[in-house]
């Protein structure tokens, strides 16, 4: 097994705040990694570290075998950034953009990979349109083509879907697979839990820790969270009652029902038997992601306080 | 409708304030700013020079020679720097730039006054600039009546009475008519250049960080001095189109002469339009908004007009503003211009005012090769 990303003891303060502490992270290659976290965890302190923008105050490590802080200018001939915020040229056209990037990175047979990448986006009509005037999901898709015009072996996407509609969001993410496939490794920061179910694998980070770290699955189990899901009328507005009640983390309406959950068995079925009765009916169910990102937000310390 | 509310203009009002103190720096440059420039530039021009350099060539040794050069000496307006032993030498020092007058005592001054044959006194003024000679020759109009004052007695008391023992014959070289456009238009060069120039690549690199391109640019591998050069290139064709434009008009609409220099003219632009290139890209490393940019750029275009001999001229300006200027490089831009359109200056005249420039260009490229961050930190 190769590892794309290993780093160790990364540390990044601003100031009196410490934005990172000690993250460790291994990636290995061809493999999609969601980096999830709440806002203003360090992700993309982290992400910025990994590809030379930030020098971490301390820590070391490695991006496709080069050292992160001496190897910095070769990570970034080999990996592609997307940034949170659209940071491409909106005035100029789309082909401009990836004529841009071509040529920052020196790359040969430009126009051909400047038409291949039009093609793969359909926008060979639209590559006489400036970037500035596209939807937010056509920016992101550009912004991606543009990230990966340089064929790199990592790419790192800060929040690439934030504010997309869910259709242009799978197309997104179809096409983070199709790298994927062809051998690309991809680390990846999001808040939406679709998208971190469609990753290999999660770390989970917050407050500048790295908390929880490994397939959906194993992260969700890792928490040993109970959940039950209740229904019936005006369950929904129980919420904050339930919520209160001790055994229970935390209670979350979704709609028309309710989540319930807490890690000590006794006192959550305790908690909820008074309201065990008509017209409310409750089961026992799998935590979602969410309900495991919720709870992992709740109790990690929150430092910056 | 709404009516006015009161109420509103304030709340708009109090979030402007706000606003205004959390950009310190802005708020810092509002309030300093005017109090700087007040005080720089409030004793530092003087439209009415005095103390101008002035060149002596005097071709007898008499009584009268020594009456006249005690006259000069005596009068604000002429400090005699150099004693020239040829009038060719006198000659390369207006040319030069070196003295702004050259006087001359003829050989037969004495022997003229004596005899009250139009005894002369030869006064070359490098009117370039108008206004700095202005007053200086006006003063020398007194000087007959008065220098020889003294000297004039017994048999030689009746030259003074009647009419002036002497004339003063003013050459008013590279500008004889005294036309202000002469002088004015190619220092707008310097001036406009300056104003677009520096701005122009002040605002590019905040303009990259304030729209967020810049993050994405400092992730490639490009490297500091590959954004610095493709940045200005295309300012510096801008430039040279604005010299070419400027010098046309200059030729065609202000009949500004044009005496040569023009491999200098030629080398002393290129440097000028790199250097102010170079140092909006410095400024740019260092404000971090397009306004702040934007301030900075006003901040130098002041001096270069005030101080660098544009407006007022240079040698009026007390001691310490003349240090000042001198680090102005639109100071030096400006005798390179001057110097090649109106006297013709070669290298050979202008090597100083070239090597100002030069390190111009270099030490503000450094600067900003120093100052550009490789990262976000």
């Amino acid at each position: 097994m190769t590892l794309a990303i290993n780093v160790r003891g990364l540390n990044k303060s601003f100031g009196d705040k410490h934005v990172v502490q000690d993250v460790s992270l291994q990636v290995e290659e061809g493999k999609i990694c969601g980096f999830l976290g709440p806002n203003g965890s360090g992700k993309t302190t982290t992400l910025r570290m990994l590809c030379g923008l930030l020098t971490p105050d301390s820590g070391a490590g490695t991006a496709l075998g080069l050292d992160i802080i001496t190897q910095a200018n070769l990570i970034k001939r080999r990996a592609g950034y997307m940034t949170q915020k659209f940071s491409l040229y909106e005035d100029l056209t789309i082909e401009e953009n990836l004529q841009f990037s071509a040529r920052i990175h020196s790359l040969d047979r430009r126009k051909e990979r400047v038409d291949q990448a039009l093609e793969r986006l359909g926008l060979i009509e639209r590559r006489g349109q400036l970037a500035g005037s596209l939807s937010g999901g056509w920016k992101q898709r550009l912004a991606l083509a543009t990230a990966t015009l340089h064929e790199p072996k990592l790419l790192l996407l800060d929040e690439p879907t934030a504010g997309v509609d869910p259709k242009a969001r799978r197309t997104f993410w179809d096409e983070i697979h199709a790298l994927s496939a062809e051998g690309l490794t991809v680390l990846v920061s999001t808040h939406y839990m679709d998208e971190a179910e469609r990753c290999h694998e999660i770390a989970y980070i917050s407050y500048g820790r790295l908390i929880a770290r490994g397939t959906a699955q194993q992260v969700i189990e890792s928490t040993h969270l109970i959940t039950f899901n209740g229904e019936g009328p005006g369950i929904d507005r129980l919420s904050v009652e339930i919520g209160k009640l001790p055994g229970v983390d935390m209670a979350a309406p979704f709609g028309q029902s309710l989540h319930v959950s807490g890690v000590d068995r006794p006192a959550l079925e305790a908690a909820l038997a008074p309201y065990r009765r008509a017209p409310f009916k409750w089961t026992e169910v799998e935590p979602s992601l969410e309900d495991v990102f919720i709870r992992l937000m709740e109790t990690s310390e929150d430092n910056f306080k | 409708m709404n009516g006015f509310s009161a109420t509103r203009v304030l709340a708009v009002m109090i979030k402007e304030f706000k606003q205004l103190t959390r950009d310190r720096l802005t708020y810092a440059m509002m309030l300093a700013i005017p109090v700087v420039q007040l005080l720089l530039f409030g004793y530092a021009i003087n439209s009415e020079p005095r103390h101008l350099p002035t060149a002596l060539l005097v071709q007898e040794d008499s009584v009268f020679a020594r009456s006249i050069t005690a006259a000069l000496k005596n009068s604000a307006y002429f400090d005699l720097v150099a004693q020239a032993r040829t009038p060719a030498e006198l000659d390369e020092m207006v040319r030069r730039g070196e003295v702004q007058f050259a006087i001359t005592i003829p050989g037969d001054f004495t022997r003229r006054v004596a005899r009250g044959d139009q005894a002369q006194i030869l006064v070359d003024v490098d009117a370039t600039d108008p206004s700095a000679t202005g007053a200086a020759v006006a003063a020398l109009a007194a000087l007959p009546q008065q220098a020889l004052a003294n000297d004039l007695k017994g048999a030689l008391a009746a030259r003074g009475q009647a009419a002036p023992p002497f004339e003063v014959i003013v050459h008013r070289r590279y500008n004889p008519e005294a036309i202000t456009a002469y002088n004015i238009v190619p220092g707008l060069l310097g001036i406009i250049l300056s104003m677009t120039l520096v701005m122009m690549t002040a605002l590019s690199v905040t303009r990259e960080a304030e729209r967020g391109t810049m993050e994405s640019l400092l992730a490639t591998p490009v490297e500091p001095i590959e954004v610095m050069a493709g940045k200005l290139a295309p300012y510096v064709f801008v430039g040279l189109i604005q010299t070419a434009i400027i010098l046309l008009l200059a030729r065609f609409l202000f009949d500004v002469p044009m005496m040569g220099g023009w491999l200098g003219l030629s080398l002393g632009v290129a440097l000028f339009i790199v250097g102010s290139l170079a140092l909006g890209f410095l400024m740019s490393t260092v404000a971090r908004t397009q306004l702040q940019a934007m301030q900075m750029s006003m901040f130098y275009i002041l001096p270069s007009i005030l101080l660098s001999g544009f407006m007022f001229p240079f040698r009026g300006m007390p001691a310490w503003a003349q240090a000042i200027g001198e680090v102005v490089p639109v100071t030096h831009f400006l005798r390179v211009v001057r110097g090649a359109l109106l006297k013709g200056q070669g290298i050979e005249d202008m090597w100083r005012e070239l090597l100002a420039l030069t390190a111009f260009v270099c030490v503000v490229t450094a600067l900003a090769m120093a100052r550009y961050r490789r990262t976000l930190d």
